[in-house]
This record gives structure tokens, sequence and C-alpha cells, in this order.
């Protein structure tokens, strides 16, 4: 896997384009404030949310077992999966068996990562994402950058082209209205063409065996309510205990993701539509591994807003296609490590620590500490880069020796002051690559001190 | 062992601490003005709201709204309001439903906090009828309007077999450079009637 660093730098050698990316998910960010202090509960909201992500978490088992039940006396099928193959497995197995090769899908993050949509086009189906950026991606052959915005890398003008090319609208045409005029002629042929709709799950509520999908295109519904055959695919972590639970995630995530003070589409499903069939697949995919972790458990909090991506300046500067995993930015950094460390080992790096994600988030995750503790994990994994460990194990030596460290200190300031540029920035400090390193002083602390007449104390006692 | 009781097993081998739910029931923003922070709300995520004296009243405003004049096929959840043309019951497949105009239907009731209105499609044969009309038109008793989320989740239970869903302005996307458009998949715009003494069903 390709170092986050190396394509971040990528990104932003086209300056304007960099500068742009940041500039969208910024005002994002700021609509997100708004949203947040239009209520002066929320503080007290973020911490309900917690609190119920946690009871949740403590008691999974016995609500999951709660969710099937009560799904299934409403009519709906329930399956499980360990891992992403099972998962698409079982998928295939309800398509083939309802006979359908046509369908349309709505956004759903956990289809994205267990790569679903090749999976069912291997086996001849036409899977359709239906979420306008997600189908700008699509057509693109291309992953999504963003988890509530697909599109967020991509500038109209680009958009314009791929539609000509594939919409065959104007060559030239830029303007969204027209643009997504285009879409919607597009995707309704497809809606009425579906023979399955394939749909995520925001949350699943235990005491009732139901589930909410937020969109605010409309396309879930749109999806879900032509065919008769609708699946629903969840993480187990999206449960939640009551319906009343709703009530403050509804209110948290809508705000959080785009500062809209509701989606505008928030569906209830209870059951099959009447003459219907229901199937909800729930998932594990290293999921109860996370659960196992006293460190990482509070990732599973999340309800995938985007709010850490918005706000994160390595986000806002890199692009999401530069973590290389379905969920970028700061929670992307924690849940892919988690899945595999060794291919993900360079995401937890890359982070400022600024904490800017943890005082957003709507379900308090503890973002940037547990970045920090990746750090340790991949470190005690054996998994930094050389020059990370060398270099450690320098410092650590120097560090341990009183005369050896005063000698380096010394030798430190007058290499900074003497030696020529080309011997202090090269291809050995990387950390000078963007950044000039600090005018030397002449004289240590140590030598400042010691000069110093020792009666200050003296003066104080007497 | 099947996947459903391996992933039970991996959960249940983790003990982890009680900690409680929170109690919702006196939690929540409490507006001086219901109906005023509602229409607001509505407002500012692209709805359009119209006062009205009675059920009488909403019959000729809807009649008299443009989304109406202009309409070829109408579909209504509302027996005598609207000039609704297509028999709904009379239709098995929803597909024939994709050239319908204007869908017009009953909202339980309002959230002041973010203008959106609970649906309840109990009884409703064709539940694409609110996603798939050019236009929409929900009649709402404007006396009932809660201040937030929470009093909404009070008066919901889900006890049976059902859809439902808080209906929030129409279909919109920002997927294109953050640029908003209205009238993504769905209805190009929603029109609210609330009737000062309903019902409005």
């Amino acid at each position: 896997m390709t170092n986050h660093a190396v394509l971040a730098e990528q990104f932003v050698a086209d300056k304007p384009r960099a500068h742009w990316h940041d500039q969208a998910l910024w005002f994002v960010r700021a609509k997100r404030d708004l949203a947040a202090k239009s209520l002066p509960e929320w503080e007290e909201l973020r911490e309900h949310a917690s609190n119920i992500k946690a009871h949740c978490v403590s008691r999974l088992a016995d609500y999951l077992e709660e969710f099937t039940r009560n799904a299934e006396k409403l009519g709906a099928q329930v399956h499980w999966a360990r891992d992403a193959a099972e998962h698409n497995q079982i998928v295939l197995g309800i398509l083939q068996k309802h006979r359908v090769t046509k369908i349309v899908k709505s956004k759903s993050m956990l289809t994205e990562e267990c790569h679903l949509n090749p999976f069912l086009e291997r086996h001849g189906m036409e899977v359709i994402d239906t979420d306008l950026g997600e189908r700008i991606v699509q057509m693109r052959r291309e992953p999504p950058s963003h988890i509530v915005l697909p599109a967020i890398h991509i500038q109209k003008e680009e958009v314009g082209e791929l539609f000509h090319e594939q919409l065959g609208t104007d060559a030239g045409a830029t303007d969204p209205q027209y643009l997504v005029e285009a879409a919607r002629k597009h995707l309704r042929e497809k809606f009425m063409a579906a023979e399955a709709g394939i749909t995520g799950v925001n949350f699943a509520i235990a005491e009732t065996g139901g589930f909410v999908v937020c969109t605010n295109e409309g396309n879930c519904d749109l999806g879900v309510s032509l065919p008769p055959l609708h699946i629903a695919c969840m993480g187990i972590e999206k449960l939640i205990p009551r319906a009343q639970d709703l009530g403050v995630f509804l209110r948290l995530l809508a705000r959080s993701a785009t500062g809209q003070p509701i989606t505008t589409y928030s569906s209830h499903f209870h059951g099959p539509r009447p003459g219907g069939a229901l199937h909800v697949v729930l998932v594990d995919n290293g999921r109860t591994d996370i659960l196992r972790s006293d460190d990482f458990r509070r990732s599973l909090n999340c309800i995938r807003c985007g709010a850490c991506m918005n706000t994160c300046p390595v986000y806002r500067r890199s692009g999401g296609h530069s973590y290389q995993s379905t969920v970028p930015g700061p929670i992307g950094s924690i849940l892919s490590p988690a899945k595999d460390a060794a291919k993900h080992d360079s995401l937890p790096f890359a982070c400022s620590l600024c904490g800017s994600c943890t005082d957003v988030c709507p379900v308090k995750i503890d973002l940037h500490h547990q970045l920090l503790t990746w750090r340790g994990e991949i470190a005690k994994r054996g998994l930094l880069p050389k020059s990370k460990t060398w270099g450690m194990k320098a410092v650590s030596f120097v560090l341990q020796r009183r005369r050896l460290y005063e000698w380096s200190g010394k030798f430190a300031r007058l290499s900074l002051r003497k030696l020529p540029r080309w011997m202090i920035y090269n291809r050995f400090n990387a950390w000078g690559k963007q950044r000039e390193l600090p005018s030397a002083p002449r004289s240590s602390f140590r030598d400042w001190y010691r000069q110093q007449p020792k009666n200050g104390a003296d003066k104080k006692e007497s | 062992m099947s996947s459903r009781d391996e992933i039970l097993e991996k959960i249940r081998r983790e003990k982890l601490p009680d900690q409680p739910l929170p109690d919702l029931k006196e939690f929540g923003i409490v507006y001086a003005d219901k109906f005023e922070q509602f229409t607001a709300a509505l407002k500012s995520v692209g709805g359009t709201s119209i006062r009205v004296k009675d059920r009488g009243d909403a019959s000729r405003a809807v009649r008299e709204l443009a989304v109406h004049q202009q309409a070829k096929k109408i579909g209504s959840l509302i027996p005598g309001i609207g000039d609704a043309n297509v028999d709904l019951e009379a239709i098995d497949d929803p597909h024939e439903l994709e050239d319908v105009d204007l869908s017009i239907f009953p909202g339980e009731f309002g959230v002041a906090e973010n203008g959106a209105i609970w649906i309840d499609a109990k009884n409703v044969k064709h539940r694409v009828m609110y996603f798939i009309a050019q236009h929409v038109v929900v009649l709402l008793d404007a006396r009932e309007l809660v201040d937030n989320m929470h009093r909404a989740y009070d008066r919901l239970a889900f006890d049976e077999p059902g859809f439902g869903m808080f209906l929030s302005g129409p279909s919109k996307t920002a997927d294109i450079e953050q640029s908003l458009v209205i009238g993504a998949h769905g209805p190009r715009s929603l029109t609210v009637v609330l009737v000062e003494n309903g019902p409005a069903g």
C-alpha cells in the first residue's frame, strides 16, 4: 500500500485544486457549526448519544438477538455474515433465488467496505449506485473519496465532461441544475427497470425490529418502493436499543454531516411492503475484534456523519483517496488499521493530533487519542519504517548519556550556523522539506544558566 | 458453528461494564411559538407553507396551487382534497405511477425544530406516491406540532408492520460542488397546507 504521505504530496502538488478542496470541506464544517449552535443542549445530546452507544455495545449480543426476533416477527428475514465474503455470498444468493439481475443501490458504506458491486458484476448483475455523488464516482470507476460527499473531490467541469460522454449532455455544460436534471432522467430509467433495491442502514432498533435509512435525494425510497425485493445491509454496530433513541441520533446526524436540521427523508422500515420481501444482512467483518479492544472499542460509536473528515486539516489537504480505504479521514485511520495494520500502517500518522475531530464528533469518540494509541501499536508490532525506528533508537541512546547529549547540542548548534544549506536540507531531513529549521542560539540553556549569578535563591530565603 | 452463533459468542466473551441509558423524558429545546419555528424551519429546508382556516379552505387552496393547476396526473390520499384523476386502488403495479405530477397526502404531526413532518403509510397501497411524483402537497393539522424529535418519538409506537418517515422539504442534492439543487430523484417541491381547525386527513 502506498504511503499516505506520498499520495498526499501528489494531491497538494496542484495548489489551486488542493485549496479548492480544502475550502469546499471547510464550508461544510462551518455549516455544521451553525447547526450545532442552534441547539443549547448540543453537548448534552452528544453525551446522551455516546452513553446510548456504550450501553448498546455492552449488551450487543442480547440486542442483536432481540432485533432479530422482532424483525422476523414483522416478516423480515435476517442473515448473519462473519465477513465481507460471506455477506456478498448471502446477497448474491438472495438475488439469484429471486431470479433478478438489475439492482439499484442507495448509499451504503458497508457494501463499499465489502466490495459488493464488483462481486455482483462478476456474477452478471447490473448494480447502479443511485446517490448522485456515488453514481458520479461509479461512472468514473473510482471509489468515493468521502463517506457523505462521495464526489467532493470532483469539479463541475469534470462532471459535465463525464455526463457528456456517458449521458449525452451538452459539451462544456457545467451548470449543476442542468447536470442534476440529466442524472435524474438517467436514474429514473434505472429505478423503473430495477428488480431489487439494496440499501444500507443508519440505525436498527432492537426493541422494534425495524430500521431507519436517511437520505436527501429520496433515492433509497424510490429504489425500494418500486421493485418487490429489498435487501438492507448493516454492520452490527448500527444497532440502538430503543425507538426513542432515534430522537438523539437523528438530531445529531444531519447537523453534524451537512449542517441540515435533519435529512429530507428519514425512512422507518418495519417489515416488508405488503406483497414484497425484506432481507436484513447483519455483518461483523472485524467489528467484534474492535469491540474486544479497550483502546478502540469506542470507534464503534461512529454514525458515519463525516464531520471528522470535514474538519481534519490533513484530510482537507490530502483528499479522501490518499487514505486508500473505504472510510478515510480520522475515523478511517482508526478503523482501517484495525482490519489490517500492515496495510494501513501510515494512516495513524496522517494526523497532527490537533484534536479537532474529537471536538466535533457527535458520539464523542476520542479520535485523536485513538490515533496516538495506534502509533504506539504500530511501533509495538514492528511496522514502523526503518527511518523512524533508527532515529528513535539514536535519540534514546543520546538522551541516556549526559556528556554525549551536551556535546551533540554543541555540535548541532554549530552545524546549523556554519554548514552550507545543501548539507542540512537534503533527502535525509524529511522534517525540513517544507519547513525551516529553527535558528541556532549561540549557547545552550545549560551554559547560560551556569553564567548567572547564584544569589536569586539566597535572597528569597533571607 | 453458524455465523450467528460465532458472532454472538465472540461478543459475549467480552464482559463490559454496565452503562445506563439516558432518560429523555423532559429533554430537548422548547419553543415559545412552535408554529413560527416550524414554518421557519420548513422554509430553511426548501419547503413552503400556507395557512388556512378549515378543510373547505384547504380544498380550495390546494386547487389554486400552481403545482395543481399545471398537473396532468394527480393522486390524492385524502378524499375530497385535490382533483385526483388517478385511481390508486385500481392500480396494482406501482410502476404505473411513474408519470404522476402531483401527489397529495396527510401528515400526522410536524416537528418545530427541523420542519419535518411524520408521514404514516399505514393503509397506503403505493408508498412510491410519496417519492415518485414531481410535486407533493401535505395537509397538516396546525395544532399538531411538537417542539423537538424527542417529543416526536413520544408519539410514535412501532408495534406492527408498516412504513413511516420524517419528511423535511423536497428532494435535494449538493453532490456537484456543494451547489444545492432541489429535485434530485424525488419531488421538486413540497407544499405544506397547515389547517388551523384540522383534522387534515
